[in-house]
């Protein structure tokens, strides 16, 4: 919904909540379900409204459990019967430096009486923290924003008994748990408050009234960054960029001012600006999004822009360059499925609204960025949470190098008659065995972002893949993929729950990017032999529908499963008894382990 | 800007924060006669009636204010 998209109007999402809310019901969309426990030192409903509109956009329909005002610390450490039944999927506590209570009020405290002071103040929420982890879910904690009060002026940052070195302090020290926890993330309203403006940000009034941390208007804001970290954890981010490039990518048009005509580099204003934007672009590559091209120009003088001698990025960048004279919707759609991706993943910039206005209304889902300045672009992009971090895997620093070598894969692949011989000459080879400590950050990150070839589309949080990984209930699997061309990383998991000598599969996904590979009968292979080594005697597959893995609908009947039931939504129940099962795949060589 | 001018555009807010278009107000208008005029709804009323007028309220008159006529009244008197 435009009104709830980076950037919106504060004020009036505030105004008019309930039609939004309404409106956003009528949509009819599929969402996932989560529950949100809300923990706040501060009155917080607007937050949690404004919140539940941009999650609802993102896909995500919240249940929120509050904490009576400012109880959030006795809810977490003592509990109590209705936040413990209320078994949260995420938590969020929402503080701000109102609530800090342990600042150095005396200027007779020594050096050390102030440090034990910020260590105290950071025990407090600690303690907090380490009981929540009962509840085996991401938690979202606030940091801490600068006061709008400074009475020692600039002393009040270095002087040990300001507040500014107080706040600054604790805040380091919240940056360096969420360092050593996994599932714990920082929702910078440090960063927030500057953006907006201190002195916009706090109103006193408004605290003394309502005891509101931070003025009406900063309340989108605040809610919109949180939505942001949760649709991450959730694999709701974008995946791709794609980029215009005469006035994106540089300065004028290749096709009129030739290759020595465009401005990039620095040697003029313009051409520093789109340089810097490269670079910024560049950023988020390294991060692991894609980038693609998608620019009406003749392809020939594209290419010789990307050669430029100062440019930033050259045509290895992309892993699809759309350079022709097509609408550009269908330019996108194209390259949505040549690399096997929805096109609701991808961000669209480009400087022309014409082109835009056509983009978003023929695309559902995908996000524009039109922009008057380039510069505009960067901060927009930045500020969208389109790429919203919560972990990084040593996939995402690879994911450019196995797009790149499927790409030169496709090439090879039209040198062969039959499908099979192509197959054959890639030379295969795939890892398959139980899940490795190394590799639990990427498979949970598969687990939330696969959506097309996923049979139950079941999400896991790390701390609930932790306990999968440490129950001997259940039969895990992830499978590995490597060819000629270079190495795929995990491409696929398995995780099934034994129930006697039967064996439901809870999770089976795999990476679109090695779809018909054959990598789904080496799985199924490898499961089927686990489970003979277990005395599992039968497998049970289930298919939840979803609108975007219809892919999969009958994957268990090509596999040679039974129907035991199919539903009216969609959903179906698979059976397969492994007493006369032969493997499927004789294509792809099963390695042994590097992890013994 | 008279009264009647006033009530105008607070009953257009009134109708956008609550998202009921059949609501009508008048003077003696208080709380009680809005389902959804809750302490939550207030703060977003308040805030709404604010930024369409332009001004802002004491603490005192936010807590004092015992119907619509009495709104009304301080936004005659802040616009002068």
């Amino acid at each position: 919904m435009k009104e709830l998209n980076y950037p919106f109007d504060s004020r009036y999402i505030i105004k008019y909540k309930k039609k939004i809310k309404k409106n956003l019901i009528n949509e009819n969309a599929s969402r996932i379900k989560k529950k949100i426990a809300f923990l706040c030192g501060s009155t917080a409903n607007d937050i949690i409204s404004s919140l539940e509109l941009f999650l609802m956009n993102f896909g995500i329909e919240p249940v929120f459990y509050i904490s009576e005002y400012n109880k959030y610390w006795e809810d977490s450490v003592f509990g109590n019967p209705e936040f413990e039944n209320f078994k949260p999927d995420i938590i969020i506590i929402h503080t701000t430096s109102r609530n800090i209570t342990y600042f150095s009020k005396d200027f007779s405290d020594l050096k050390e009486d102030v440090h034990q002071k910020i260590e105290n103040q950071f025990i407090h929420y600690k303690e907090m923290w380490e009981k929540l982890k009962r509840f085996n879910c991401p938690i979202i904690q606030n940091n801490f924003e600068m006061p709008l009060l400074r009475p020692m002026g600039n002393a009040d940052f270095w002087e040990i008994h300001g507040k500014t070195f107080f706040i600054n302090s604790l805040n380091i020290k919240l940056a360096e748990y969420a360092q050593n926890n996994t599932d714990f993330y920082i929702n910078d309203i440090n960063y927030l408050s500057s953006c907006f403006g201190l002195e916009k940000w706090h109103d006193s009034e408004y605290w003394y009234m309502y005891k509101y941390a931070m003025s009406l208007d900063a309340v989108p804001e605040t809610a919109y960054s949180l939505a942001c970290i949760i649709k991450s954890i959730y694999g709701k981010n974008k995946k791709l960029i794609a980029l215009d490039l005469d006035n994106t990518l540089w300065g004028g048009i290749i096709g009129d001012d030739g290759q020595e005509g465009i401005e990039i580099g620095c040697e003029t204003a313009e051409a520093e600006a789109f340089t810097e934007f490269q670079e910024s672009i560049q950023e988020y590559k390294k991060m692991g999004a894609l980038l693609s091209i998608c620019s009406k120009n003749d392809e020939e003088n594209a290419l010789l822009g990307l050669k430029h001698p100062e440019t930033v990025l050259t045509a290895d960048d992309f892993v699809n360059i759309k350079a022709n004279w097509n609408s550009k919707d269908l330019n996108l759609l194209d390259t949505a499925s040549e690399l096997s991706l929805l096109p609701e993943s991808f961000v669209f910039i480009d400087d022309n609204p014409a082109e835009c206005n056509i983009v978003e209304s023929q695309i559902e889902g995908i996000n524009i960025i039109n922009f008057e300045n380039i510069q505009e672009a960067s901060y927009r992009l930045s500020r969208a949470g389109y790429f919203e971090v919560t972990r990084l895997s040593s996939d995402d620093f690879k994911r450019n190098d196995m797009y790149n070598a499927n790409l030169k894969r496709e090439v090879h692949k039209k040198s062969f008659e039959n499908y099979n011989q192509y197959l054959e000459s890639l030379e295969m080879t795939a890892i398959i065995e139980d899940f490795q400590p190394v590799y639990l950050p990427r498979i949970t990150q598969l687990t939330n972002k696969s959506n097309q070839f996923n049979l139950t589309t079941k999400r896991y949080s790390d701390t609930e893949m932790n306990e999968v990984f440490k129950n001997s209930r259940y039969i895990r699997l992830y499978g590995k993929l490597s060819d000629k061309f270079g190495d795929n990383g995990i491409v696929s998991v398995i995780i099934g729950e034994k129930n006697g000598v039967s064996l439901n599969i809870e999770l089976w996904l795999m990476s679109c990017r090695v779809l018909k590979r054959n990598m789904e009968y080496a799985m199924l292979d490898s499961l089927v032999s686990e489970c003979r080594k277990q005395n599992i005697k039968d497998i049970t597959g289930y298919y939840f529908k979803t609108p975007k893995n219809n892919m999969v609908a009958n994957l268990y009947k090509d596999f040679g499963f039974e129907l035991i039931k199919s539903f009216e939504n969609g959903d179906s129940v698979w059976k397969l008894n492994i007493a006369d099962y032969k493997n499927l795949n004789n294509i792809i060589k099963i390695k042994e382990s590097e992890y013994i | 800007m008279n009264r009647n001018d006033i009530i105008k555009r607070l009953t257009e807010i009134f109708q956008d924060v609550f998202d009921d278009d059949s609501i009508e107000i008048n003077e003696n208008t208080t709380s009680a006669d809005i389902e959804d005029w809750d302490s939550i709804e207030h703060i977003t009323l308040i805030n709404s009636v604010e930024k369409e007028f332009k001004i802002r309220f004491k603490m005192k008159e936010v807590s004092g204010m015992k119907n619509v006529g009495e709104m009304i009244s301080i936004i005659l008197e802040r616009s002068k």
